[in-house]
């Protein structure tokens, strides 16, 4: 079957199985490996990517469901050089070890950033316990993300009055 | 894991969706979230021929309060969660979605499915029993409401006919002096249960209990609506006595078996000490409280 | 100018992020070549039966499936079975009769993920189920079954090992005033690293070179195994390449050569294509090696004034169907015999025996040097009981008992020798931070009103960094470690180490170590590994190895380059080289600061401008054989409150003061305490690899694995204290082990703690809250 997404920004198509995963399409087809694969029952969350805006994880979405629809993965963080206030929290606050569970793990993070700007560390706790972590026992994750919540935060608040400026 | 292959169908009309099922001759399965069909693909413990995807029908996926509460059977439980209807004012919902598996496959998981997976393990049931939801379905022959009592048959059955899907959940509208908890426990964070407890209460102008209703996760072949325990409470105060009474009973109507979450005996347990304290919190709530 | 060099003691941002924040990590599942072909595994549903027939065509008429392999086409290749490192042999496919459940049973080569895994479910094998034992006691029995009929010895048991002086002991132990003893069982758990196993083997017929890439810890060791298992195929080592990219986490479970990866090579060799071999999560937990599972019953002796005296143990080791540990040779219970611990014990005693059973193969694969889990374990929760039995708080029997710091270097009855420790002031630091006394009061008001609180510590003292070479060994490879140092003309230098890092930050810390010692900039230096065609030989990254050994290995091998350096600087300027003294990061003519000259300088002239009759170039190389093992050690105290409704255990805090030494990267070793303190966690309340009868395995997935959340887990708190390994170059103990070590004690004393008014004296783990909750019912103190 035909499938057609927009990937990080970009169009993309392939001719895929129906019961092909999402996630091996972003892996095999789109050849975009920062998205891994952990488990096989929805339980790590390694997988995770942006569906439309939403983290979900990607090994249990078939690849035709997403046609017509935006999906993120980590490789599209970072934005014209520059890194996402997230990949900077992780690598600033010791966030990631090993490496493997941390695109699923920025995934998340993202998300809950956009919905909740301040979030407090038990709804950071919450928020990404669905995402596995063997590495880290989850203290400098949950770091990371308080670290990019307060640059996110500080960087709006700079924007902020320009805009107010102009209105 | 890899799913076995399979033909793969996405209507975008009900009707369409229907028709296709009706017609699968049994060889088909409807997807809705995913979050249980797709593992059991994975694991082939589920093989079907034929995918019908209801992902791209449109107007499945609301939550409405107008006489009753009306839940579409595809909206997603990150959704019903954040609901400002279901937190204001059917916060027992609101407790169940937010213990469903976890929240990101909470962004795809819906309510339909849950129900319709009639897994014995879900925590939707316990609390639809409790407030004696019904569930709407839709086939070839039209449109069925069915008390949820009717509903849930055996462990992954229910009375749906094979051409039916379900469209649409019911709740009763939240009256004053109402109120109901759900509680899970689980062994960690994205379990099922070990034991869930629904319960809901409406009081009456004394504050005793007009009606209760009470149901289980995770102990019996399917949720179970404990009506014993509802029949201690009736009429009554719901004072510590009261709730004490009724818990026992929810123990003893339990059917618990021993599995990886314990066993059977401390599950029984585990359905009393939950039910007194899923009570304690629906009278807080019926009484105005948090 | 320190904090330009990112030396020792910094907190240096790590290297390796780089790429993993952005996704482009280069894992095993990346490694895409053309051509490439895929290969799935056929595994047993039985746990111990007689294979009857394996019919394949239907899998090979699938359109893709390229190949089936059974044991039967693997033997006119001699390599149905392959040797262990503890002198067993262990399948690769079974030609006869199958062991345990999710063993490998055949293997489907295809040229898709997908029809691989089509042609799994298409392979039709018959089998004919035997009797099966899962119990290692029961296994003992005379009438047991014999699960290896292939051995010489017609029964189950694998070996007997013993240490310490039995009727010395024995002695000590009539002659107590005081015995306490306790059963002890410490489950079967398994690693569940986030990236499974998996390899690329790629067979290049003309040159006969073999290149694979790998998930493993050890791939210079892994090389070897291959030349061994498969050099009468023509696989020599130098046409072995075996790379390690970036692992998705190891924690001792990608130490083991699985069958899989013997089958990818197989494959490639047989087909002449790259095959990938990816796990999934199920065959990760059913079949790769797994950790603990001892049951140990462990006697401590003592006078009345809680002075202790003696320490006897006795282990049954469940070893599953083959014995596969990744232990040293010598040491069949790997380093067990630290189980004396913290304390001076006059007279101990240890014997373990191991025992096959119908389960997978196994046996240290879980963040655990070598069996010192299960030792720190069973010796914490002892001196717990013993303090129960003497009435005594259990913070002060230890500080009553424990090794004083002038004792050390300290020699154990069990034949260690401890370089260094102060386990007062450890315990001490502990106490303070988390506020002790207050804690008590606080658990005796709520004790009073009914509420159940506990507390508890555990001083545990570690052995890694394996080893010296005299006792340690691997395959009969000595267990040194290497780094080799070039230093470029324009004062920039590439380190490769026979280490492999696993998520340990090891491009950050090593290159810090060489920024010390030669005084260049951290960012200047880049450190590689993982590569056998360009790292120096080295046995790997497990058992906390990697600073004691090839950290030390980089020191040294730096010093080798800052000596040459030296008689380089001498003649730059113009002065005799016992005048150059290396100060400040600079060789310095002494007593002149004013003429020196940076390392920098000195590697340009290494190149341009070197002294008459000297070789040319900066560049060394070091084989660390260390004299001795390093004894990291520290304390940690838990509190938890029980749920006394639902038997519910939750750690409220837990503070962990550890000392590993001389500190590389305060970060990074902050970063491996939190990790080792959840992998101590887990098992601890959590995790648990369960049979029944007949060898099934109790929920081999994620879903039932148990591994701990963000919302399980604590807000860790961590404190240190430091006292050097006076035998290491710089110091430094080794420290990603320890957590995990000594976490499950503390865990496990806080929940006894809690109970233990009500006579509780041991519960073992995993402490669920049904165990729980039991307790709570029969005391008739429950909700």
């Amino acid at each position: 079957m035909r499938v057609q997404l927009t990937i990080n920004g970009a169009s993309r198509e392939a001719d895929v199985e129906p019961r092909l995963l999402l996630v091996h399409l972003i892996r095999e087809n789109l050849l975009l490996t920062g998205t891994h694969i952990g488990c096989d029952t929805t339980s790590c969350g390694a997988c995770t990517v942006l569906l439309d805006g939403r983290p979900v994880k990607s090994c249990t979405v078939f690849a035709v469901q997403a046609s017509g629809r935006t999906v993120s993965t980590v490789e599209g963080l970072e934005q014209n050089g520059v890194l996402h206030a997230v990949q900077e929290g992780f690598t600033k606050e010791h966030g990631l070890q090993c490496g493997f569970c941390t695109p699923g793990m920025m995934m998340t993070s993202v998300a809950l950033l956009e919905r909740n700007a301040a979030p407090t560390e038990l709804q950071i706790r919450q928020a990404i316990s669905g995402n596995l972590c063997r590495c880290t026992g989850y203290v400098n994750i949950v770091k990371a993300i308080q670290h990019a919540s307060a640059t996110m935060r500080e960087a709006k608040a700079e924007k902020e009055p320009a805009t107010a400026g102009r209105a | 894991m890899i799913p076995a292959a399979f033909e793969y169908e996405a209507p975008t009309e009900l009707a369409e969706a229907i028709d296709r099922l009706a017609r699968s001759g049994g060889e088909a399965k409807v997807l809705a979230g995913g979050q249980s069909l797709i593992p059991l693909m994975k694991f082939r413990l589920a093989q079907p021929a034929r995918i019908i995807d209801l992902n791209r029908i449109s107007g499945l996926a609301y939550v409405r309060e107008n006489g009753d509460l009306r839940i579409g059977a595809l909206t997603r439980e990150s959704d019903l969660e954040e609901s400002a209807v279901i937190r204001d004012r059917y916060a027992i919902v609101a407790d169940t979605a937010a213990v469903i598996a976890d929240p990101i496959v909470r962004n795809l998981a819906t309510v339909g499915g849950n129900v319709a997976h009639a897994d014995p393990a879900n925590d939707h049931p316990a609390t639809l029993l409790a407030l004696r939801a019904s569930v709407v379905a839709r086939g070839p022959r039209g449109e069925r409401v069915i008390p949820i009592d009717d509903f849930f048959v055996d462990t992954f059955t229910t009375s749906l006919a094979p051409d039916e899907i379900v469209t649409e959940i019911r709740i009763p509208r939240a009256q004053a002096q109402s109120g109901g908890a759900y509680i899970k426990l689980e062994r960690k964070v994205g379990d099922f249960a070990i034991v869930g407890v629904a319960a809901h209460l409406q009081l009456d102008g004394k504050g005793s209990v007009a009606t209760a209703g009470i149901g289980l996760t995770n102990v019996g072949p399917t949720a179970i609506r404990a009506r014993h325990a509802e029949e201690a409470l009736r009429g009554r105060a719901p004072d510590d006595r009261a709730i004490a009474a009724a818990a026992e009973a929810a123990a003893a109507e339990s059917q618990p078996v021993a599995d990886l979450r314990g066993p059977a005996e401390y599950k029984r347990d585990v359905v009393r000490v939950l039910t007194t304290r899923a009570l304690r919190r629906a009278v807080a709530r019926a009484k105005g409280g948090k | 100018m320190a904090v330009e060099i990112g030396g020792i003691g910094h907190s240096v941002a790590r290297k390796e992020d780089a790429r993993f924040i952005r996704g482009r990590g280069n894992y095993v599942d990346d490694v895409k070549l053309p051509g490439m072909v895929y290969l799935d595994i056929v595994r047993s549903p039985y746990a111990h039966a007689r294979i009857l027939k394996i019919d394949t065509s239907k899998a090979l008429a699938i359109p893709g499936v390229l190949a089936v392999i059974t044991g039967k086409d693997l033997v006119p290749l001699k390599l149905e079975w392959m040797p262990t490192l503890m002198g067993d042999k262990q399948m690769v496919l079974p030609t006869d009769t199958v062991m345990y459940q999710a063993q490998e049973v055949a293997a489907v080569v295809a040229t898709e993920r997908y029809i691989a895994a089509d042609g799994v479910a298409a392979v039709e094998v018959e089998y004919e189920p035997l009797p099966v034992v899962v119990d290692p006691i029961k296994a003992l029995l005379p009438d047991a079954p014999v699960i290896r009929e292939d051995r010489a010895q017609k029964n189950n048991h694998i070996w007997h090992w013993e240490t310490g002086d039995r009727a010395g002991t024995d002695k000590a132990f009539a002659a107590a005033d005081v015995v306490v003893k306790q059963d002890i069982y410490i489950p079967r758990i398994v690693v569940a690293s986030i990236e499974t196993c998996g390899m690329v083997a790629k067979f290049d017929k003309v040159e006969g070179h073999l290149t694979v890439w790998m998930t493993t810890q050890a791939p210079h060791a892994i090389r070897t195994v291959i030349a061994l298992v498969a050099g009468h195929l023509g696989l020599s080592e130098q046409k072995i390449r075996v790379i390690s990219p970036d692992i998705g986490g190891g924690f001792g479970g990608k130490v083991p050569v699985y069958p899989g990866y013997v089958l990818a090579i197989g494959a490639s060799v047989l087909t002449g294509l790259p095959v990938k071999w990816i796990e999934d999560r199920s065959e990760n937990i059913q079949a790769d090696s797994f950790a603990r599972d001892y049951h140990i019953t462990a006697e401590l002796a003592s006078k009345k004034d809680g002075t202790m005296k003696a320490l006897r143990v006795k282990t049954i080791a469940d070893h599953g169907a083959f014995d596969a540990a990744a232990n040293p040779s010598k040491f069949p219970a790997g380093l067990f015999g630290v189980i004396t611990g913290s304390y001076p014990f006059e007279k101990a005693f240890v014997e373990v025996d191991g025992v096959y059973t119908n389960k997978p193969p196994g046996g240290i694969a879980y963040r655990c040097s070598f069996r010192v889990t299960e030792a720190a374990f069973a010796i914490e929760r002892l001196v717990d009981i013993l303090a129960l039995e003497l009435k005594r708080d259990p913070a002060e029997l230890r500080m009553q008992n424990f090794i004083p710091p002038q004792a050390f270097p300290y020699k154990t009855p069990l034949g260690w020798e401890y370089d260094s420790g102060n386990y007062g002031a450890a315990l001490k630091l502990a106490m303070d931070k988390i506020g002790y006394a207050q804690l008590r009061k606080e658990q005796a008001e709520k004790r009073s009103r009914g509420e159940l609180m506990g507390i508890g510590i555990s001083s545990f003292t570690e052995i890694v960094g394996a080893g010296p070479s005299k006792h340690f060994d691997i395959l009969g490879i000595k267990m040194f470690d290497s780094a080799e140092i070039r230093v470029h003309p324009t004062g920039k230098a590439l380190v490769r180490l026979g280490v492999k890092s696993q998520g340990q930050g090891h491009e950050t810390t090593f290159a810090q170590i060489v920024a010390e010692e030669l005084g260049l900039p951290v960012g200047d230096i880049k450190v590689e590994e993982g590569d056998t065609d360009t790292a120096p030989y080295g046995l790997g990254t497990y058992a906390s190895r990697s600073t004691p050994v090839a950290g030390a290995a980089t020191a040294m091998a730096a010093r080798k380059i800052r000596e040459k350096g030296r008689l380089i600087a001498a003649h730059l300027l113009e002065a005799s080289p016992d005048d150059i003294e290396w100060k400040d990061y600079k060789y310095q003519v002494k007593g002149v600061p004013a003429k020196s000259k940076t390392m920098a300088e000195v590697a340009f002239a290494a190149y341009t401008n070197h002294p008459q009759g000297m070789e040319a170039g900066l560049e060394a190389v070091d084989y660390y054989d260390p004299p001795n093992l390093t004894f990291p050690f520290g304390s940690y105290i838990c509190v938890v409150d029980i749920d006394k409704g639902t038997g519910e255990i939750k750690v409220r805090r837990f503070y962990a003061v550890d000392d590993c030494g001389t500190i590389i990267n305060p970060m990074i070793v902050e970063g491996q305490i939190h990790g080792g303190l959840t992998m101590g966690l887990a098992p601890a309340l959590y995790e648990e690899i369960n049979y029944d009868k007949d060898g099934n395995i109790q929920g081999g997935t994620l879903m039932d694995y148990l591994m701990p959340t963000s919302m399980e887990t604590p807000s860790w708190e961590t404190g240190k204290t430091t006292t050097p390994s006076p035998h290491h170059p710089i110091g430094a103990k080794g420290v990603g082990e320890s957590a995990t070590v000594g976490a499950p004690a503390a865990i496990a004393n806080a929940v006894v703690d809690a109970l233990a008014h009500l006579g509780v004296r041991h519960i073992d783990i995993p402490i669920t809250p049904w165990k729980v909750q039991k307790i709570l019912r029969e005391k008739g103190v429950a909700e």
